[in-house]
């Protein structure tokens, strides 16, 4: 299992061979990609630039606790999550998260449930940019439902 | 006992970071709140609404009801919005 914290980007593809390759247990890999879009609640088109601030350690030791519960709940044969911080554009790859199984509803589900907690636990925090203004984005309710449904 | 602040709150208090040596009653999260919040105007505009507050303890989450000490690391920031 890996996680990793960076500016600079990643490619996308070679994280997937590099996990999967030689390996002939894997019978699924869900691959999880979160880019920057160009609008927020505003309109369309508006955001600028997307500026990611995050707390060195603790962000990679959240990363790496969230990691570790879905091996234990999950039959995961490997774990990839990677998360850039910086300043990003739209169209820009933020983060990525793969997750491989022998089948696919784990990998599906570990994948899930790691973009839900790392949104609601992970140590980052969005600015936005739009029209020459600056803009901490707000935590979302929505963000936490949806790692609530997965408490047990 | 140091003290870092991120996103919106550093900017609110005006510093990412400072070392502080509160009172021998300061001896929770919550206590460590109030206290701050005594030291500037940024800090009273920082941390007056609770709801917009977290604090890690050495890297972890914690509570308002959790001890603090000499030689922690305390992380005050707002709600968190990665992924």
């Amino acid at each position: 299992m890996t996680v990793r914290v960076q500016q600079q980007d990643f490619d996308t593809a070679a994280e997937l061979d590099r996990l999967t390759a030689g390996q002939t247990r894997i019978g699924a890999a869900v691959t999880f990609s979160g880019l920057v879009r160009d609008f927020a609640d505003t309109a369309p088109g508006s955001t600028q630039s997307m500026t990611l601030e995050h707390y060195p350690g603790m962000t990679e030791r959240q990363l790496e606790a969230i990691v570790s519960e879905a091996r234990q709940r999950w039959p995961l044969e490997d774990c990839l999550v990677i998360h850039r911080y910086g300043r990003l554009a739209p169209g820009d790859r933020i983060v990525l998260v793969i997750t491989t199984s022998a089948h696919r509803q784990a990998a599906f589900e570990a994948n899930a449930f790691l973009v839900d907690w790392l949104k609601t636990k992970a140590p980052f925090w969005k600015l936005e940019e739009h029209g020459g203004e600056r803009r901490w984005v707000d935590a979302k309710e929505s963000d936490d439902e949806a790692a609530a449904r997965w408490q047990r | 006992m140091r003290i870092l602040y991120f996103a919106l709150l550093r900017e609110r208090v005006g510093t990412a970071e400072e070392t502080v040596s509160p009172p021998a009653e300061v001896k929770t999260v919550a206590d460590l709140l109030a206290w701050l919040r005594s030291r500037s105007a940024g800090h009273e505009a920082a941390l007056a609404n609770a709801a917009l507050v977290r604090v890690a303890v050495n890297q972890d989450y914690a509570g308002p009801d959790q001890p603090v000490q000499a030689g922690d690391e305390i992380a005050i920031f707002p709600p968190v919005t990665g992924g």
